[in-house]
């Protein structure tokens, strides 16, 4: 995975020099361990500085919204998804597009790699199967496959599902994952029970928006908690009005998300609110036998009516 | 400590209808506390924010003139949460009242001056303020000649139309009323925009003019040239700007433009003071 | 000025005694990470915190605060009319604030205490709390206080420096207020204070040394504000950006805020919440014209407010502390370091400069 990166700097060199795209959004090396700040590139120069390493988690099709330019875009399996999902809601179009594929076998997971060590991690390395992290006085040898981003460790669909171009052979995907264990430990808790399993969950919330942000989904101009006539949220800390925002948050991006996990990813006090997101598309797949963001044909469930559609809850 | 976030309580004494598409109310208030009132002692040019309990505040120009005692007027315009709220109120209804906020219009830099006041649409409350300031007989020998050009879309969208009519018969004031446009057969003053009435009949400033403009950002984008040709320099060129606000009084950070607060360091600023902002107004 | 030696061995006991005169506020682990929160009868804070995630900035300007309340009920005698609340503002310590976050406070005072207006609010919740802070002695490597105005030994808005001794803290009293905690806690042994100075002296220039990380500031006064508004790496500095609120939150000299008025059945407050000049419609008008209705403008108004803007209007450096939250949660990766040599490295006449 390590070389991709010659493919990627080869590729987005030849596309900014024929003109097939204006700019190739991708990521440049960032200033703190395990981070890389998106980036986009004009010029040959610009092309250089591109990076691909296991630090690269976060949605870089959340750049793309209501953009006019011609853009290639560096996308990994649930990126490419979230491509799908725009062009299908109308929020870029597919001729303006060069999808750069890349296959992905996980992104490491900074929140947990620094809670394993008390003291401050100065540096991050990696090879093929390891992550070396180093502190003041520490220096640690980690299995990548043990601190991947939950959704990563779960991932289903590692291979862009489009593409332009690829920037290597594909990778295996993974089988027999149980995607919903913790999912399904939520739904086994009582109603008391799992209202107290929320405000847990949901305590930590400062209301920065980062999660909302950093997802490709939401793009709506003015978002339901900005809204003021009338106000459907509060703006405090209230347990309500933050249980509010990240309720109907899930349930908008329900039949939508792919689970990139940029949320989890973006939050600065580490909310774990993809039990919200998991719970609905565990939802969409058995009641509609949906996945989100696969196909370019189809219009996701809630979009549309199909006469078979579960009406059991129509009592 | 005096807490600059309670308001004084007011009382809605009258509400005027004044324009055509009702969009934009003249509210008249009372002060419970007469002793408030003294509080609110204030210059033209200055804002206050109106509280309305349990919708919220909006920063409204000062209408009336600190020579009008025993009320103080504002004329809002029906845009948002809390201005329609407002304007579905009634006569006798309590809210409140902040202020008086920002800075005025820079009265002693004004004295023994020529002024023209140029006015579009809405905008026009502080000047009506500042009209009303300056003919008052103790003040109107403070200033030499004073010219007034105001428009509006229609002649039904024309604020404080009656007090229009009166100045436009005194002689020690130059009034010229526009329109954009209208088929009213019977309308007796100019028809063209702000910017156009302004090149015909505003007089070509001496060292001693100054032009105070308040109005839409396309009306002043289009005026100061205008100003330019006219040999106004832009120091003495008064703009009072509007800004989203909450706290108005410096401290939410809300309305900066560059290192200045619209609501304490201005509303009131000169071109030459703007020129060396961001344009983030 | 007092220098007082703490054994370590009378910490807990002192701590103790000060509940008896103090709310006590410290940080405390909770999980992954340091937080500042009320410390309970026989909680001691955690000194061995690097920083706390969220800076204590919420000690003293709550992120959620009612201002004032109201009745709805047209029967009650004073509806409608906006009154004061009652408000606790007894005695509070905040036990082992980094230097960094005290001066912030200093800083943010410049906006909330000023010749014409004074919020009764944030000035009353910082007259009544101690900061008793904590020197540093291994600064993280995204420390840049000592470029930042301040460092991991300053004393500027500190009541009480502590520096660790091994086996005792030495406690340099630096105002009336710490003098009085110092006694309340029952802290007596007094220490010669040029014994004491050369002490703090010598380990301060060791922890100075360590701070690796240095933003340069010397020439931002007198760039023209026009000028590095239009300056041409707002592009590609603003790219990344996702108009979050993290930053914001997580800044100690952050403080914009939001008034709303929440009302419920016939009574309601007037709040203030944070509010972030990073959110869309923070400048949004009635008319739905927005001032900064773009990515870069209101990424550039940051970086302008905190390094220029500030600079020019209140003449005592950038609104930043080098406390480093920024830098190491910004989802993105957002470098304020970066941006600042580049702002301070922008030279009008020339078309291009690093990036």
């Amino acid at each position: 995975m390590l070389n991709y990166i010659d493919r990627i700097k080869e590729i987005s060199a030849r596309l900014l020099k024929d003109c097939s795209v204006e700019m190739v959004i991708g990521f440049r090396k960032g200033s703190v361990p395990m981070m890389n700040e998106p980036y986009f590139a004009k010029t040959a120069e610009d092309v250089e500085r591109l990076v691909w390493d296991s630090n690269c988690g976060i949605n870089l099709a959340n750049y793309l919204t209501d953009r006019k330019e011609k853009i290639g875009i560096i996308a990994k399996g649930c990126d490419s998804r979230n491509i799908v999902t725009h062009i299908i809601e109308n929020k870029i179009k597919r001729e303006q597009l060069v999808i750069i594929g890349v296959p992905c076998k996980g992104m490491i997971d900074k929140h947990k790699i620094s809670s394993m060590f008390d003291g401050e991690i100065r540096e991050v390395s990696e090879d093929e199967n390891n992550i070396v992290v180093r502190g003041h006085d520490f220096k640690e040898v980690l299995n990548k496959k043990d601190v991947l981003q939950q959704n990563c460790a779960l991932c289903i669909h590692r291979n862009p599902v489009i593409h332009d171009e690829l920037v290597a052979d594909p990778v295996e995907e993974q089988q027999d994952v149980d995607r919903y264990a913790d999912v399904r430990e939520v739904e086994a808790l009582a109603p008391a029970e799992k209202w107290n399993y929320f405000g847990d969950l949901l305590s930590a919330c400062v209301r920065c928006y980062a999660c909302r942000n950093a997802c490709p989904l939401c793009y709506c101009p003015t978002c339901f908690v900005d809204e003021s006539q009338p106000q459907w949220v509060g703006k405090s800390q209230d347990p309500i009005d933050v249980r509010t925002f990240h309720f109907l948050r899930a349930f908008h991006c329900a039949g939508r998300c792919t689970d990139c996990g940029a949320c989890e990813r973006a939050c600065p006090v580490g909310i774990n609110m993809r039990v919200f997101t998991k719970k609905l598309e565990k939802d969409c797949l058995e009641l509609f036998e949906w996945e989100a963001g696969m196909s370019l044909d189809e219009r996701p469930p809630l979009d549309t009516y199909k006469p078979g559609d579960p009406g059991d809850f129509i009592k | 400590m005096q807490n600059p976030y309670l308001p004084y309580p007011i009382r809605i004494d009258d509400i005027i209808i004044e324009s055509e598409d009702k969009n934009l109310k003249t509210f008249k208030f009372v002060f419970l506390n007469p002793d408030d009132e003294r509080k609110f002692s204030y210059k033209s040019g200055q804002f206050a924010e109106l509280s309305v309990t349990g919708k919220g505040e909006i920063p409204i120009g000062i209408a009336s003139s600190p020579t009008e005692k025993g009320f103080v007027k504002f004329t809002v315009n029906k845009v948002g949460l809390v201005s329609s709220y407002l304007h579905a109120m009634k006569i006798g209804d309590i809210m409140g009242i902040r202020g008086p906020l920002g800075n005025c219009f820079p009265w002693e830099r004004l004295e023994g001056k020529n002024v023209v006041i140029i006015g579009g649409g809405f905008a026009f409350t502080t000047l009506r303020s500042s009209i009303i300031y300056m003919l008052d007989p103790s003040n109107r020998s403070k200033f030499r000649d004073i010219h007034v050009i105001y428009g509006a879309r229609t002649p039904g969208m024309l604020l404080y139309r009656d007090e229009l009519i009166e100045w436009e018969k005194r002689d020690d004031i130059n009034m010229h009323i526009t329109v954009d446009g209208t088929d009213d057969p019977n309308w007796k003053y100019n028809i063209g925009f702000v910017p156009t009435i302004t090149e015909k009949k505003a007089p070509p400033a001496g060292k001693d003019s100054f032009a105070i403009v308040c109005g839409p950002p396309i009306m002043i984008k289009f005026t100061q040239p205008v100003l330019d040709n006219l040999g106004y320099s832009h120091d003495k060129i008064i703009l009072s700007l509007e800004n989203r606000m909450k706290c108005g009084i410096g401290m939410c950070g809300r309305c900066n433009i560059g290192k200045e607060f619209v609501c304490k360091d201005g509303p009131v600023f000169t071109l030459e003071q703007l020129n060396k902002t961001p344009k983030e107004y | 000025m007092k220098y007082i030696k703490i054994d370590k061995k009378k910490w807990a006991s002192g701590i103790d005694a000060l509940t008896k005169s103090y709310r006590l506020y410290g940080p405390v682990k909770e999980e992954a990470f340091h937080n500042f929160k009320e410390l309970e009868k026989g909680m001691l804070p955690d000194l061995t915190c690097l920083n706390t995630r969220l800076s204590p900035k919420s000690l003293i300007y709550p992120q959620s605060e009612a201002l004032l309340e109201y009745s709805l009920d047209g029967s009650q005698k004073d509806h409608h009319i906006m009154k004061e609340i009652d408000k606790d503002y007894s005695p509070r310590a905040v036990i082992g604030i980094r230097p960094c976050d005290a001066k912030a406070f200093v800083l943010v005072g410049k906006n909330f205490d000023t010749p014409e207006y004074k919020d009764p609010y944030w000035l009353l919740s910082y007259e009544a709390t101690t900061l008793v802070g904590q020197a540093c002695e291994s600064p993280c490597s995204t420390c840049f206080c000592t470029t930042a105005g301040c460092g991991p030994y300053h004393e500027e808005g500190l009541d009480i420096l502590l520096v660790d001794g091994d086996d005792h803290y030495l406690a340099k009293a630096l105002s009336e207020k710490g003098e009085k905690l110092l006694s309340a806690a029952g802290w007596d042994e007094s220490v010669q204070a040029a014994e004491a100075e050369s002490q703090i002296e010598s380990k301060k220039q060791a922890a100075e040394k360590k701070i690796a990380s240095i933003v340069h500031t010397n020439k931002l006064r007198d760039i023209d504000t026009t000028k590095l508004y239009d300056a041409p790496f707002w592009e590609d500095v603003s790219f990344s950006c996702i108009n979050c609120g993290t930053c914001t939150y997580v800044c100690p000299t952050c403080w914009c805020f939001d008034i709303q008025d929440e009302n419920r059945g016939k009574s309601g407050m007037r709040m203030r919440n944070w509010d972030s000049c990073m959110f869309p419609l923070f400048t949004v008008h009635g008319s739905g014209h927005n001032p900064r209705g773009t990515k870069l403008h209101r990424v550039r108004q940051r970086f302008m407010h905190k390094l220029k803007y500030y600079v020019d209007k209140y003449d005592s450096g950038i609104q930043c502390v080098g406390c480093g939250r920024c830098v190491r949660l910004c989802p993105v990766n957002i470098d304020i370091r970066r941006i600042c040599d580049l702002m301070n490295s922008f030279n009008a006449s020339e078309d291009a400069c690093a990036v």
